[in-house]
């Protein structure tokens, strides 16, 4: 059935590229977006932490902090988004034909997808790099054992091309066992189809503590790629990307300040020039994206700042339990780290 | 016979509007440009619309390196194959699996079809049953029966199910024993050529043969015999040059041998099945088709049974059967596609899948496959037209 709606989404998508007039490509975003009275925002087919709905139906997640802090920006209301769950093959299809407006659905930056589909990355919301889960009976310690492995794995993603390079370098074989969704890929994982679960490390915790039995499953300890994930917007309406941009840098430097969601209301009285300005209290920094001067007031306020959603999506405060790492801020010895709000 | 006088003989030449054959031309030519206008509204508004965005367009992808890998390849491909290369392999699985699905899906539906006609009461219900459950069911959901129910419940590669040792199956794929062909093994498949061009020429000479004087030999029976019975013989004599490769649990997984993944045989299996129901229930109209009077006329000449099928029967009912057939085959093919769903490597899961989502060429990928299966479909259709024809009664 969803296969069905898959193809469907994506033949129209093209057809959309084929008869859509000229006009639409340098459409300004944001003026769309304001008239329609919501963000249509892509998002995964349900990745718990980044992207899932919970038992309300209600989107949560990493990714869909992001969609809802363009919205506050946007809106003044983090709630104005419209999600729309795109599999891993129809995301950029979906992005480029208008379809949606942001693109949150853990996405490697790369090359080719920042210069060839038009298509931008607006930032890194998370730090990930590939990893391989495998049943623990297999005793096996470390990936350099495993030569002729069956390695199931998501159709479209970088991973597919990751894992290729990573047994080639190392001069191993696998047999690639190619799945639609998240959800196939750990059902053939379990079923025994394949030894070897493989995805980004984050996504390897989500998809762990959905097994049936968590415990018979080991994390490798190698990463083998690099995989900076974030949001994507068109190429051509510089101003969307910048809200995009700023909304997610308004989230790190709200965190570096020590601004949450409980403390704001207080914060804005401070005396602190940087709170003042992030703030809207010393000038209107939203101006020039089109916003009013409480644009990253009501993302702070509605989302909260970059390290709450990290703790109540993905880190100590969820079941993933994800330590900071390298996505702590450059503060704290990671490497987040935003521009200045001046 | 009268002579009528010819219409407007005297008077000036009618406009041309009032000319049928005139007037169909003109609208002919007209719509032809409608259509042509169309198309190349379409590609230009779709190339400047891609350019506007600046998404990259044209072919050049396919000779960039695709690095991912592929499942099942008839054909040699490794990660640092070319986007052009998953193309083929993706196309060659998709033919695979549909040709092997028609084979199969022809030889149970002509099974059922005449078990349906039975006078033996348990077989033709039996057959009916097999028709009414399985035609009945979606495509989409027996493909999941047999992915999900039947072969995800196959036990690990530990705990195998063996045949004798060589055959295996496990939820990882039927593993089968591989022929390797020694030297000296090239005389076997000349042999077997010879055997088929003295067959043919066997039964050239027999048919004139019959012609000319009334006699005839067992043509058939004595071609089988060649055909099969000549290589056999070569093979026994140059002392079986072949070794077989077992399949052999090392590691993960079993090495060597035939692998036959999981994925293949449950789409295979369901696409047979389901087109042999639709096939059986052909085959049962086409055999109805023809009027009790014909048998009882060919029986009235003393005909023996067997070519009452053969010389009246059959001949009549396959010019009803072979357009539907043709149309199961075709849906056969298609419905190949629905691979996608269960992950077997076919081209719309690799090309229009992987492929398009790496490279992000969406238009060129989608037209690269709609044009392969309208181009596959349309010559199926052309050969079965073909068939048809030569089929067909021919009116004296």
């Amino acid at each position: 059935m969803r296969d069905n709606k898959n193809k469907w989404l994506l033949l129209t998508s093209a057809a959309a590229l084929a008869l859509g007039a000229t006009a639409t490509a340098s459409a300004n975003t944001l003026q769309t977006t304001i008239d329609r009275g919501a963000v249509q925002c892509g998002v995964s087919d349900g990745l718990p932490g980044f992207s899932a709905p919970d038992d309300q139906g209600d989107w949560q997640g990493l990714d869909v902090d992001v969609c809802r802090a363009v919205a506050a920006a946007v809106f003044g209301d983090a709630e104005a988004v419209r999600y729309i769950s795109l599999n891993a093959v129809e995301r950029f299809t979906a992005l480029q034909s208008g379809e949606v407006d942001v693109l949150s659905r853990n996405t490697t930056w790369t090359t080719t997808r920042d210069t060839t589909l038009g298509l931008n990355f607006a930032g890194v919301n998370f730090y990930d790099g590939i990893g391989f889960m495998i049943n623990r009976d297999l005793g096996v310690s470390s990936a350099t054992d495993l030569d002729g492995a069956a390695v199931c794995v998501q159709s479209g993603t970088t991973t597919e091309l990751n894992v290729a390079d990573y047994f080639r370098a190392n001069g191993m074989t696998f047999d690639p066992i190619v799945f639609d969704t998240s959800e196939q890929t750990v059902g053939g994982y379990e079923a025994g189809r394949c030894d070897v679960l493989t995805s980004d490390t984050s996504q390897l915790a989500a998809l762990r503590i959905q097994l049936s039995d968590p415990d018979q499953s080991v994390i490798l300890p190698e990463v083998i790629s690099k995989e900076p994930l974030g949001p994507v917007v068109r190429q051509g309406d510089d101003q969307w990307f910048n809200i995009v941009k700023w909304s997610l840098f308004a989230m790190l430097n709200a965190e570096e300040m020590g601004i949450t969601q409980d403390n704001v209301d207080e914060m804005r009285n401070s005396d602190d020039p940087d709170i003042a300005r992030l703030l809207g209290q010393d000038g209107n920094y939203g101006e020039g994206m089109g916003l009013d001067a409480n644009w990253a007031y009501n993302i702070i306020s509605q989302v909260g700042n970059y390290g709450e959603s990290y703790d109540r999506n993905v880190g100590m405060d969820s079941p993933l339990q994800i330590e900071r790492g390298i996505n702590a801020l450059w503060t704290e010895g990671g490497i987040q780290y935003a521009p200045p709000i001046r | 016979m009268s002579v009528r006088p010819k219409a407007h003989t005297l008077g000036p030449k009618p406009p041309f509007w009032r000319d049928r054959a005139k007037r169909a031309l003109i609208f002919q030519v007209l719509l032809i440009a409608a259509v042509a206008a169309f198309l190349l509204y379409i590609i230009g508004n779709t190339q400047a619309n891609l350019a506007a965005r600046g998404i990259t367009t044209g072919f050049g992808f396919l000779e960039r390196t695709a690095g991912f890998g592929i499942g099942q390849s008839l054909i040699e491909y490794s990660s640092q194959s070319t986007y052009g290369r998953t193309f083929v392999v993706g196309l060659l699985n998709t033919l695979l699996v549909s040709a092997l699905g028609v084979v199969a899906a022809t030889i149970i539906g002509f099974t059922v079809g005449i078990a349906r006609l039975s006078p033996n009461w348990l077989i033709a219900r039996l057959a009916s049953g097999y028709i009414e459950i399985f035609r009945n069911i979606p495509l989409l959901l027996q493909i999941f029966f047999w992915y999900f129910a039947v072969l995800r419940t196959m036990p690990s590669a530990r705990d195998s199910y063996s045949l004798g040792e060589v055959i295996f199956l496990n939820v990882r794929g039927l593993y089968l024993p591989e022929p390797l062909f020694e030297s000296g093994f090239g005389l076997i498949p000349l042999t077997f050529g010879v055997a088929i061009v003295a067959s043919i020429a066997l039964v050239v000479w027999n048919k004139r043969r019959h012609e000319a004087t009334g006699k005839r030999l067992p043509a058939g029976w004595i071609s089988l015999a060649l055909i099969f019975g000549l290589p056999l013989l070569v093979l026994v004599a140059t002392g079986v040059p072949v070794t077989w490769d077992v399949p052999e649990l090392r590691g993960f997984n079993f090495r060597g041998g035939i692998t036959i993944i999981p994925e293949f045989l449950a789409l295979w299996l369901a696409l047979s099945i389901y087109t042999a129901s639709f096939i059986a229930e052909i085959v049962r109209s086409g055999i109805q088709a023809i009027s009790h009077g014909q048998t009882e006329a060919a029986q009235a000449l003393s005909l023996p049974q067997k070519l009452v099928l053969r010389l009246v029967i059959v001949p009549q009912a396959l010019r009803v059967i072979i357009p539907p057939l043709t149309s199961q085959y075709l849906n056969l093919i298609k419905n190949s596609s629905l691979a996608t769903a269960i992950g077997y490597p076919d081209l719309v899961s690799v090309f229009a899948g992987t492929t398009l989502n790496q490279t992000g060429q969406a238009i060129e990928v989608i037209s690269m496959t709609m044009a392969v299966y309208l181009i596959i479909s349309l010559l199926v259709s052309m050969f079965m037209n073909w068939f048809n024809a030569r089929v067909a009664l021919v009116e004296r």
